[in-house]
């Protein structure tokens, strides 16, 4: 107790702390909000809450660390990412999602839970339970005196995330694909009269959202670390965040991903770092307790 | 006779659109009260506020004399108002005695009564009531099997065997073949004089609720147009202008 | 068939009693097999009965254990300096301590996680479907954390139990899952006869119409839990003095172990049914015990990919098919639509 009021007390007194737990969180949590967005995407256009969704993101952190390995610059582990990820989430779709599209919710739920832990597992047996990092070699900057410094490597890490969200969005803008696909997140029956092929339209919405998941876990292993078992954390923070901002809304998406990345560092600031993964936890039965209760004053339930 | 709902002055917009502006009316009780108007005029709306499907921005509700406008829709159905919904509702994977064994009313248990088994009463009453809407015939079948008219004649009965203060009908005639219509209405009116029920029925067919209610409420465009006797509703020109007007 | 039933029942009582002295070396192979029917019957009692797919039930299992292992310890020492010596040797505890701290601590455990479902499902249970799901995995979740950032219970370390005083181990521990497991069978049995079970059927086919009708749906829900988390709590405690020792991420709130495969059994044996979460859990500990044999180090991959195909291929389970293909077993009748309708004579 004593140490948690030094902590906040440290905050006080210092202020130009707040501005590094501000800046760690907003770093991280620009990733937090690229993997909510795929999985905002996904949700929203095939209703399938994909619980995989961290897996998919340390998956992606894999295949850039073992291409490092293999001698190749690990810049270049992004964009292969990306690519063997969007692979792999299309073999995932035909074998598993497609055949829960139309069922209930807790199928899929279920489904990608179940998936969550094999490929944790296949992870594991690969890779080894150790975390892993890239170093990339890059300085770090130091500012104030020393009291906030940022590694090259994660700045990096950022703009990489920032142009990867802006291609996104500017193909769902701009392409016929994305066009598409925000047709069938509409009204998938009235798509289908109108000749949008929505098995197709879903096969790429899930690939891509796998494939947005791996840049950013190729990311994240550049700048921090992974483990096979992080992915259920990543998983929960995807949901914290769409829950909060809901589908569609793609400002609430970045907002709540950025917010949820300071909330964590000041919260294992206060805390201790060992209650970051129950705060990603506890941030998602808040927010899902403040939505019941805006819901309950329209007399409704969350469903 | 007095009033058991009392409506006044309730307002109720979706997004800059009134569907429901300064609406007060009173359903008697013991009596059969109607509720027309057409498409788009409110009546839904009007009907959702009441049940408490959603919150109502202006105004009070009263069901024997308590403000339910703030409660929520299980807390209000306890109190013995009970509606019955226009996409009809039933358990279509359990037979109709089941379905009829469900709907005993839970509100007048207590918690352990719900820890015992039906006994031959109950089971005799629910296939009594079965009987009243013409399903004993097929009272072990499973309730999806029914076509839509008979599945209607089950919530029907469900309703009845609940035992309810007031049964809220939302158009109960919507989708049933013309000739079963008579059937239906004469049961509701039994319903009312048997069994004491009072009724609330929001009715788009003209023809019904003449035949069946005591007074009569005319929504149009969100607002009170007329009420009275069904004789009065039916030469008031205003009302014949509201339903020509909306065709 | 009606008549039979009380032969088949004695017949399956006498297979339980003798089972452990019949197959002496797999004794604590069937105490993990009862974990099993039990956490799935009381899955089922909520996700089958109910519609409420809770993936947090693991919640009451690990804080059975913790609750049984702190009433029993501190039934005879200070359990913040128990657990500061990472409990060990120092601590002994005679044969009265430990059947009291045994019988006070499934007792306890019981109750408490009952409680503890009464004040989560206050919550939860506003919240639907997928939501529910999510909640309350986030709520095991996050036990799971914060127990483990709580030194007075021994934090991530794990806290140990007292050593069973006696020689026959194993037996006890069969015994006492035995009886939990029978006690709940004969339960259930019961109480899916009752309205309540009417009541539950009726919020999981139609929640919104069995609140229009009046049933006291929150009421009904958190009763229903309450149960579940009672005999989970039970199985947790016990399972917490046949562990030794036990730490809170991969023992206790085992999230992803037995939390997720008590819905697999589930599903395997058919939700909804009395007799599927049993024949289930069966089927899954031998799908267990033969992938842990024979599929070194892929074992885990063989449970999530069994995972997957059940959710997917297999989601009504045994019973479910069964029904599907003789509704006549189950007592549905089902009629061609053309017959003479009372509808129609009118």
């Amino acid at each position: 107790m004593d140490q948690i009021l030094g902590n906040i007390d440290l905050l006080i007194q210092f202020p130009i702390v707040n501005l590094k737990i501000i800046i760690d969180g907003v770093m991280i949590g620009a990733l937090f909000a690229l993997a909510a967005y795929g999985l905002a995407l996904v949700w929203g256009v095939m209703n399938v809450k994909n619980l995989a969704q961290g897996d998919f993101v340390i998956a992606g952190g894999y295949v850039a660390w073992w291409m490092t390995q293999k001698g190749i610059h690990p810049l270049l582990g992004v964009p292969a990412a990306f690519i063997i990820m969007w692979g792999i989430g299309w073999i995932i779709y035909k074998l598993v999602i497609s055949r829960v599209i139309e069922r209930d919710l807790f199928t899929s739920l279920l489904a990608t839970f179940g998936l969550a832990i094999m490929m944790a597992q296949i992870l594991n047996l690969m890779f080894g339970s150790d975390t892993q990092s890239i170093d990339l070699g890059y300085e770090t900057l130091h500012f104030a005196d020393g009291l906030i410094d940022i590694p090259i490597s994660k700045l990096i890490g950022v703009c990489m995330a920032l142009s990867l969200a802006a291609g996104v969005i500017i193909f769902m803008k701009r392409s016929r694909m994305g066009q598409a696909i925000r047709a069938t997140a509409q009204d998938a029956r009235a798509a289908r009269v109108l000749g949008i092929d929505t098995e197709k339209v879903y096969a790429f919405t899930f690939s891509l959202n796998s494939a947005i998941c791996g840049a950013a876990g190729a990311i994240i292993v550049m700048a921090w670390v992974i483990q096979p078992f992080y992915g259920i954390t990543y998983s929960i923070r995807a949901f914290v965040i769409v829950t909060a901002a809901g589908l569609g809304n793609l400002p609430g998406v970045i907002a709540a991903g950025l917010g949820i990345g300071a909330a964590e560092q000041y919260g294992s600031h206060i805390f201790g770092i060992g209650y970051q993964q129950a705060i990603a936890v506890l941030l998602l039965l808040l927010v899902l307790v403040v939505r019941l209760l805006i819901q309950r004053r329209k007399r409704q339930v969350l469903q | 006779m007095n009033a058991i709902i009392e409506v006044s002055g309730v307002s109720k917009s979706y997004g800059g659109v009134k569907a429901n502006s300064d609406i007060s009316m009173q359903v008697q009780k013991g009596g059969i009260t109607g509720l027309i108007g057409p498409n788009g005029s409110g009546k839904t709306t009007l009907f959702n506020s009441i049940v408490g499907y959603h919150p109502i921005d202006k105004g009070s509700i009263k069901f024997e004399g308590s403000e339910i406008s703030k409660l929520q829709v299980p807390a209000i159905a306890r109190l013995g108002l009970l509606r019955t919904f226009q996409q009809t509702r039933i358990y279509g994977a359990m037979n109709c005695v089941e379905n009829m064994l469900i709907s005993m009313p839970h509100r007048k248990m207590t918690f352990w009564d719900a820890f015992s088994r039906n006994d031959a009463e109950q089971i005799e009453r629910a296939e009594g009531l079965l009987d009243f809407v013409g399903l004993y015939e097929k009272r072990y079948l499973r309730g999806g099997s029914l076509s839509f008219g008979q599945q209607k004649l089950l919530e029907f009965a469900m309703a009845l065997m609940n035992e309810p203060t007031v049964l809220l009908l939302d158009e109960p005639t919507a989708g049933i073949n013309p000739t079963l219509i008579n059937g239906l209405i004469d049961r509701l009116k039994r319903a009312n004089s048997e069994f004491g029920i009072t009724l609330f029925v929001i009715e788009h067919n003209m023809r019904v609720i003449m035949n069946m209610a005591d007074h009569i409420y005319c929504l149009a465009h969100g607002e009170m147009l007329a009420s009275g006797g069904p004789e009065d509703i039916q030469n008031d020109q205003t009302v014949i202008d509201a339903y020509l007007g909306a065709h | 068939m009606t008549r039979l039933m009380p032969v088949i029942h004695i017949v399956l009582l006498a297979l339980v009693i003798a089972a452990p002295f019949l197959l002496p070396d797999y004794r604590s192979s069937l105490s993990a097999l009862w974990i099993l029917i039990i956490v799935a019957l009381t899955w089922d009692l909520t996700g089958g009965q109910m519609g409420y797919n809770s993936l947090g039930n693991i919640f009451f299992y690990g804080t059975g254990m913790y609750v049984a292992a702190v009433i029993t310890i501190g039934m005879a020492y200070n359990v913040g300096e128990y657990t500061d010596a990472a409990g060990g040797g120092i601590f002994a505890f005679t044969p009265t301590q430990y059947f009291m701290g045994f019988g006070f601590g499934l007792i306890g455990a019981g109750l408490f996680c009952a409680a503890c479902a009464f004040i989560i499902g206050s919550v939860t249970f506003s919240l639907r479907g997928p939501y529910f799901a999510i909640g309350t995995l986030g709520v095991a979740i996050a036990a799971g954390e914060l127990v483990s950032n709580w030194e007075w219970v021994g934090g991530g370390q794990g806290i140990s139990m007292p050593n069973y005083p006696g020689e026959q181990e194993r037996l006890f521990t069969y015994f006492s899952f035995a009886t939990v497991g029978v006690v709940l069978y004969i339960f259930l049995r019961w109480l899916y006869t009752t309205r309540f079970a009417a009541a539950m059927n009726a919020i999981r086919d139609d929640e919104e119409k069995a609140e229009a009708m009046g049933i006291h749906t929150l009421r009904y829900k958190l009763v229903a839990w309450a149960i579940a988390a009672f005999f989970v709590g039970i199985v947790g405690a016990i399972e917490a003095f046949q562990a030794l020792h036990f730490e809170p991420l991969e023992t206790a709130y085992q999230t992803i172990n037995l939390g997720i495969f008590m819905v697999v059994c589930v599903l395997l044996g058919g939700k909804g049914t009395l007799w599927g979460p049993i024949i289930g859990a069966i089927m899954f500990h031998v799908f267990k015990e033969i992938t842990w044999n024979y599929f070194l180090g892929w074992q885990w991959v063989a449970l999530g990919a069994l995972i997957v195909v059940t959710v997917v291929y297999f989601q009504d389970g045994l019973m479910g098919w069964l029904m599907s293909k003789k509704p006549e077993w189950f007592g549905i009748r089902v009629e061609s639509r053309d017959t003479p309708t009372a509808e129609a004579a009118e």
